[in-house]
């Protein structure tokens, strides 16, 4: 077996049946699930010292806990979330239509600003589905480098999530820090080779823009293995065994693997789950059977396995970057005969996914033989992994609430496009 | 895994021979797709879900797409003898005809339990694009089709029987119109345009309000 399980740490509280952590207090299962009264005031247990009505507060849109202009209409029974429904469109742009309007090779750029902090696999992911319509075959040292540029991208966007949701835990801000310092340089390197911090705009069909120069990757590899190494240690000690982390993530916002699957959550959010789906082993696209790593799995699905998974992963892709640079071929980055500009694929379409840092990242496309995508579709990863926040929050407390939506990782220019 | 011949056969045998149609995808990506009929559609998706040969239990992808009524001209070569005696004439006529729009919607289906690499794709197609666009909502099979069929309700205007909250998600409520069909043209009397100008002005006088009929006396405010 390829997997294996998040390291036992003991729990510092136990997770009922109802998948809630332990409460002094009566607790309340949804007021949907349980009976209601005719006058439709929920029922109460007999021994609840805290009657009153409902609380019903709008969390954002512009609440620096909610990742962006994201809004969470909640009703509050004391602390406990009794009913969340997630309200966001404030960041729409309506992309799917100004994709139909460009060219495919404009659409590269477009593809940017979906995820914006893991954009070179959303480069990635457009590329692979032109690539699937259009029949075209990427060479072999572009497959090496595009797994380094997407593993990389893979590495920012979970440093940046595990600092983002030790700030939503209240941590104020050191090991967000200390994330952040890393991003840092990670994002000077990329600069240095596409010459933007986070648009990068690199992808080509078939290709990438420019060659990787030899000195860039022994930097990246130097600093893999020195600085980011000791960052991961150093963010393992603090964090990972950490007491107050350890009570605040276990056993909150659990997510059972069967609803998991019904309700498509991808990515480090469903294997936290213990569901061994990784799309880079399923689908094997692109060269990623040729790389030794490994999928971590969770146990519980709770929001410290999610953490977990990330941690984890990190490390597989660290491991996964430095086998890709050992055989790393020579030869032509972009096909010559490939082409980008005026593309024209024949009529058909397709569909290509790939396992972007937050799940499964497609793209629809449907070609009628035109310059312009007939119809240009984003399957993004961060919408639908948001279709189960209400189950896994009800029942918890808001704060709980507020690292549940943390873990899932969202960036809202993917979610509202 | 089935191929999708095999899977149609299966649904015919089951649902009935016209349910289920197979759609060839020209394009070198090869991926078919089945056409379901819409009354039966959510039965077969049951079907899909369940089968322990397929166990489709994950609905990675739902999306709308907009076919538009198209016309097509036809150029039909008929040969009409010549009054005069001479040779036979060939005469091209132009028949036009207008192949009905509809509204669709697309969805792509994997096995987690198996972890199939390839997916299998089901598509409905709504009546027409004006009145009757309706489609059974798959939700109730796939819970990942929630916010999807909502996105597409939203921006297509496709409307799904038996979704539990079938509301706009990316346009505001007040919103009316469906922005991703091809037909779409923008307002012309965008609200936030605080002064409107040039060609904005133009278009948004149509939406001022008459002036009343009776004009009051001039310097009066």
């Amino acid at each position: 077996m390829n997997n294996f399980s998040t390291p036992s740490v003991p729990k510092t509280t136990s997770a009922p049946e109802t998948g809630c952590p332990v409460s002094p207090f009566t607790f309340h299962t949804s007021p949907f699930a349980g009976p209601s009264s005719a006058s439709g005031a929920t029922v109460r247990a007999v021994n609840d010292e805290f009657h009153g009505d409902l609380l019903e507060i709008s969390l954002g849109p512009h609440h620096p806990s909610t990742h962006g202009v994201f809004r969470m209409n909640a009703s509050l029974d004391g602390e406990i979330v009794t009913k969340l429904k997630p309200v966001f469109g404030y960041l729409h742009r309506n992309h799917e239509k100004l994709g139909e309007t460009n060219s495919y090779l404009a659409n590269v750029p477009y593809t940017d600003r979906l995820d914006y902090l893991a954009s070179l696999t959303n480069n990635w992911a457009y590329v692979h589905a032109v690539e699937k319509l259009a029949g075209i075959t990427p060479t072999e040292r572009c497959e090496y480098l595009r797994v380094i540029l997407g593993e990389l991208g893979r590495i920012i966007n979970h440093v940046c999530l595990v600092g983002f949701l030790l700030n939503d835990l209240g941590t104020s801000f050191t090991p967000l820090l200390y994330s952040l310092r890393e991003r840092e340089r990670m994002l000077d390197l990329l600069e240095e080779l596409t010459g933007a911090r986070m648009m990068y705009n690199f992808f080509r069909f078939g290709g990438l823009r420019t060659d990787v120069p030899a000195d860039w990757l022994a930097r990246l590899k130097h600093y893999l293995e020195g600085l980011f190494a000791r960052y991961m240690d150093e963010q393992d000690a603090l964090l990972t065994g950490n007491e107050i982390l350890l009570a605040r993530t276990q056993g909150t916002g659990i997510l059972k693997p069967g609803l998991a699957i019904s309700a498509g959550i991808t990515g480090p959010g469903l294997r936290a789950s213990g569901v061994d789906y990784d799309i880079r082993k399923v689908d094997k696209y692109s060269i990623y059977d040729r790389f030794d790593f490994r999928v971590p799995l969770g146990e519980h699905g709770d929001t410290y396995d999610r953490y977990m998974m990330r941690m984890l992963e990190m490390r597989e892709s660290v491991k996964i970057i430095l086998q890709a640079m050992r055989d790393l071929p020579d030869g032509p980055v972009n096909d010559p005969k490939a082409k980008s500009r005026g593309l024209r694929p024949k009529a058909g379409e397709a569909y290509g996914r790939i396992e972007c840092p937050k799940g499964e990242l497609g793209f629809y496309l449907i070609s009628d033989g035109t310059p312009n995508p007939y119809r240009y579709r984003v399957r993004p990863p961060s919408f639908i992994n948001l279709t189960v926040l209400e189950d896994m929050c009800v029942g918890g407390t808001l704060a709980d609430a507020i690292i549940t939506l943390g873990s899932i990782d969202i960036v809202l220019g993917e979610v509202d496009r | 895994m089935e191929t999708l011949e095999q899977i149609r056969d299966r649904i015919a045998a089951k649902f009935g021979a016209g349910t289920v149609t197979l759609i060839t995808n020209p394009g070198p990506s090869a991926q078919h797709s089945l056409l379901l009929v819409a009354h039966a559609a959510r039965d077969i998706a049951r079907f899909l879900h369940d089968d322990p040969a397929l166990r489709l239990d994950y609905c990675s992808n739902a999306t709308g797409v907009d076919w538009p009524d198209k016309e097509i001209v036809e150029t039909v070569k008929t040969t009409q003898p010549d009054p005069a005696g001479g040779p036979d004439k060939v005469v091209e006529t132009k028949i036009k005809r207008v192949q009905p729009g509809c509204l669709e919607a697309v969805y792509h289906l994997y096995s987690i339990a198996l972890k199939s690499a390839a997916p299998v794709i089901i598509r409905m197609r709504t009546a027409n694009r004006t009145d009757d666009v309706t489609l059974p909502s798959l939700t109730p099979v796939w819970r990942s089709c929630e916010f999807q069929e909502r996105e597409i309700y939203d921006l297509y205007g496709i409307v799904f029987t038996g979704h539990p909250d079938l509301r706009r998600i990316l346009m505001w409520d007040e919103f009316k119109d469906h922005p991703m069909r091809k037909d779409y043209t923008g307002p012309d009397d965008y609200e936030w345009e605080p002064t409107p100008h040039g060609e904005v002005l133009e278009r948004a006088k149509a939406h001022y309000p008459t002036p009343p009929a009776s004009t009051s006396p001039k310097g009066e405010m």
